[in-house]
């Protein structure tokens, strides 16, 4: 179990690269808690849909899955608040375990027509991507890996600058810290709660142009994320921006670092691990800030 | 048959009680009384065990219970009611009561017994088989009564159970609060409707900001000037006083 | 009213036996398997129906009840009926277990959900990577029919055996409905604060629930494994099975009596006729059962049997 530094070394950032894709993933789910106080279980499988949507849009249209960003962002908003506006919101009734059953329902049915339509196949986007890397001292590290770690933490300054310089990011916090009050203020709380919402599925969208040039795609792969997801988001304390980036980049070294000394799949026992010791004993989160 | 000592609760920086004491005895009425925020409903949760206090004691029938679960003080024969009514909505009346009834008696036939004769005593017979969210304010006030009833307690904690209720349904109530006290319960209430107060209560204690501020006989309590301030404001008792003179 | 619903649950029963009597091996299969989810959702419904604790993870008790029933006869040379009994009563302890950490932290609702789900794959990654567990090739049991072994030539015995479990749980479930457990767990469902205040211990009865509903779940376990002989870490643990019990008992009729059983057939048969319609397309059948979900939350929130009483008391009525 003696590994030389170097290796350690690159495990880490390796680790820290993916970790900034899970923050991105995180903080749709942690915004979308933290302003509608629901935790949205078809987040892995809206991000399925966003992965599928790139690697279409990329193979057949031929475009650069970095060019496919800001269209795909814009169409991921839009129907995420079509789907909390008018499907999730209404069949809820507004009660918080309604929304879970809701939620999940979706997830299933997302995953499995993605599956009905793409079969169970593995698909990765055509070209290079795997073999860009960048020398880094000793360590080797993955362009596009590197790319969207810088995107990553571009788009949460973006998300931070969103919520706290803007009408709508205003009117949102207003709606997470006081939804009675907001509405009397004459905020439309089904619409921002649909705008959040949005903003939540464009952030997979952004996530999911980053993933693939490094990642693959097929209908269950979100599962894997969302647990992932959730642990950063409850790490980091329920609906906080930080707490989501700083969770996202610890559990990618977590398991990065767990892989390398336990093997890929006991390597994913320690997020669960942790997901379930937090969840039992420090249950505001680690860094424990509030949006 | 209560003794409860120098209570104190802070929440963040607030103090909502400040070294509170109050004894109930045995057979009465006491009425709690005392403005909007004095700290009633708290002092209510510290006695029926949902809130722990940062320092003071509560004894019941000669036992220290300052830390046992409020489960257990159910058991022991305190039973309350909540000021923001908390029916089981999606069970019936009938059911609602009959959870309150499983306390005393383990089997279901016995226990629906129980809560019938509760349910007919409150005035609730009617509507036995209905859903408990169908009630009216009234309705749901007295089946929080009557739920705490079915448990057969000795105390009884009533937080402002006739708190919405229009006149005639508070002179439909009261003689039924007479009616359990004369079963042998022991009744602690808080209330803002003085007009019941002075009638059903034997003694009367006064919070106003976490404090207590007065205690004694219901009529001797209403002339107390500090009662008066606590209720109208600075100067309210001298004003009053020189308008008694004029 | 309540007598009718007796002579209902033995009307199912009485059906559901005389099937296997004329029914090929095919549909005999299709009918355990649909029994045997039948199964894990009366399970499920004692915790999240009448207990109003939504489990995302009951393949953890599933796949315990399987795994220590297989283990013990492949490892230990234990008898059958045996490692079936110490199965279901290791996973009832592990619900106990369980809901002893994640109910004193006050964990309700989502988080409740969330966590259940992560105790479930937290087993089904361990049971995929340990050797003794069969790891990813899973552990296959050996053919050997007889009484004494729990297994059995004949499928319609078999199948007469899961209805049998079947209805001895509808009867405990209806039993538990009318006790006083069934009513303090259906208080603590509907309002925690005002169920302490009437004496409920409220950690003692989620406790008793979660436990009675882990055995039960994993007597589901027992059954697959008895009938198909193999196990792996997806079937045991994997989140189909989690995702079946809750989907049966919501769609059949959230905490009411018979709806998991009545959930889980009625899903198991739309899912053949899907099949029939839609031939090879994996996936179909899920999409329309999480479409079904979505709206049996939106619309029916009694499933199939809250729509029924609804009907049958509005015909009353006119």
């Amino acid at each position: 179990m003696n590994y030389p530094p170097a290796i350690i070394a690159e495990a880490m950032v390796n680790g820290l690269l993916t970790g900034s894709v899970y923050a991105l993933v995180a903080l749709g789910l942690t915004l979308v808690y933290g302003v509608l106080h629901i935790i949205n279980f078809a987040h892995g499988a809206l991000l399925t849909c966003a992965m599928f949507a790139v690697w279409a849009l990329v193979t057949f249209t031929g475009i650069s899955p970095y060019a496919a960003i800001l269209p795909l962002a814009l169409a991921f908003f839009a129907g995420g608040y079509v789907l909390q506006r008018y499907l999730i919101g209404p069949a809820s009734h507004g009660d918080d375990s309604n929304i879970l059953l809701v939620t999940l329902g979706l997830s299933i049915a997302i995953e499995n027509a993605l599956l009905a339509a793409f079969h169970a196949d593995t698909r990765n986007l055509e070209g290079d991507f795997g073999f860009q890397v960048i020398e880094l001292g000793p360590m080797l590290i993955s362009r596009p890996k590197l790319i969207g770690f810088a995107a990553a933490v571009a788009v949460a300054g973006l998300l931070w600058l969103l919520l706290a310089r803007t009408d709508t990011g205003r009117a949102i916090r207003a709606v997470a810290k006081e939804k009675l009050g907001a509405r009397l203020m004459g905020i439309e709380v089904g619409h921002i709660y649909g705008v959040t919402f949005g903003i939540g599925c464009a952030c997979l969208a952004v996530a999911a142009c980053l993933l693939m040039p490094s990642f693959y795609v097929n209908p269950r792969v979100g599962n894997a994320f969302v647990l992932v997801a959730f642990t950063i988001v409850v790490l980091g304390g329920m609906g906080s921006v930080a707490g989501a980036l700083l969770g996202g980049l610890f559990i990618g070294m977590v398991e990065s670092l767990g892989g390398l000394l336990l093997g890929d799949s006991l390597g994913q026992l320690g997020i669960f691990v942790i997901f379930i010791l937090v969840l039992l004993f420090r249950p505001t989160g680690l860094f424990g800030a509030r949006a | 048959m209560l003794e409860v000592s120098g209570i104190s609760r802070s929440f963040g920086g607030l103090k909502a009680l400040d070294g509170i004491s109050l004894s109930v005895a045995q057979g009465s009425i006491t009425g709690l009384i005392g403005p909007n925020g004095a700290g009633k409903t708290t002092m209510f949760g510290v006695i029926s065990g949902f809130i722990a206090p940062d320092a003071g004691s509560v004894v019941y029938q000669a036992t220290d219970i300052t830390t046992e679960p409020a489960h257990l003080r159910a058991r022991r024969g305190i039973a309350r009611t909540f000021q923001i009514v908390q029916p089981f909505a999606g069970l019936s009346v009938g059911e609602n009561i009959a959870v309150g009834a499983y306390l005393r008696h383990a089997s279901p036939s016995e226990a629906k017994a129980r809560a019938e004769a509760v349910a007919a005593r409150v005035g609730l017979g009617a509507m036995f088989d209905r859903s408990a969210s169908a009630l009216t304010v009234a309705g749901r006030k007295r089946l929080e009564l009557a739920r705490a009833l079915a448990t057969e307690p000795d105390l009884l904690l009533l937080d402002e159970v006739l708190a919405g209720l229009n006149p005639s349904e508070i002179r439909d109530i009261l003689p039924v609060i007479q009616d359990i006290r004369a079963s042998g319960v022991t009744i602690l209430m808080i209330e803002h409707v003085m007009q019941a107060v002075m009638a059903l209560c034997d003694d009367i204690f006064v919070m106003a900001q976490g404090r207590m501020i007065a205690e004694g006989k219901p009529d001797a309590v209403c002339r107390d000037p500090m009662v008066i301030e606590a209720y109208l404001g600075h100067g309210a008792a001298a004003r009053m006083q020189e308008a008694g003179n004029a | 009213m309540k007598r009718r619903e007796l002579l209902f649950i033995f009307a199912l029963l009485a059906a559901l036996v005389l099937v296997p009597l004329l029914a090929s091996n095919l549909l005999i299969n299709f009918l355990v398997t649909a029994l045997i989810v039948a199964l894990a959702a009366q399970g499920w419904n004692i915790l999240g129906g009448l207990g109003g604790q939504i489990s995302f993870g009951h393949a953890a008790f599933f796949g315990t009840g399987a795994y220590v029933t297989e283990l013990l006869q492949l490892r230990f040379g234990v008898n059958a009926w045996l490692a079936a009994l110490v199965g279901i009563g290791v996973a009832a302890a592990l619900g106990w277990t369980i809901g002893a950490a994640v109910f004193r932290a006050r964990l309700r609702g989502s988080y409740f959900a969330l966590v259940t789900l992560a105790f479930a794959e937290v087993l089904r990654i361990l049971a995929n990577a340990l050797e003794f567990t069969g790891g990813a090739t899973g552990l296959l049991l050996k053919l050997q029919p007889g009484a004494a072994q729990f297994q059995f030539e004949s499928r319609a015995v078999f199948a007469w055996i899961a209805i049998a479990v079947v209805g001895v749980v509808l009867l405990l479930t209806r039993h538990i409905a009318n006790s006083r457990f069934g009513a303090q767990l259906v208080a603590v469902r509907e309002n925690e604060d005002a169920a302490r205040a009437l004496g409920v211990d409220i950690i003692a009865t989620k406790l008793r629930a979660i436990t009675l509903s882990a055995a039960i779940t994993a007597s589901a376990g027992v059954l697959y494994v008895q009938y198909f002989l193999y196990l792996d870490a997806q079937i045991g643990y994997g989140t189909w099975i989690s995702i079946e019990a809750l989907l049966a008992a919501i769609i059949g009729g959230v905490g009411t009596v018979a709806g998991p059983v009545i959930g889980a057939l009625a899903l198991h048969a739309l899912g053949e006729l899907t099949k029939g319609f839609a031939g090879s397309i994996t996936g179909i059948d899920l999409v329309i059962f999480g479409l079904l979900l979505v709206a049996a939350v939106a619309f029916a929130p009694a499933g199939i049997v809250g729509a029924w009483k609804r009907y049958v008391g509005g015909r009353r009525n006119a």
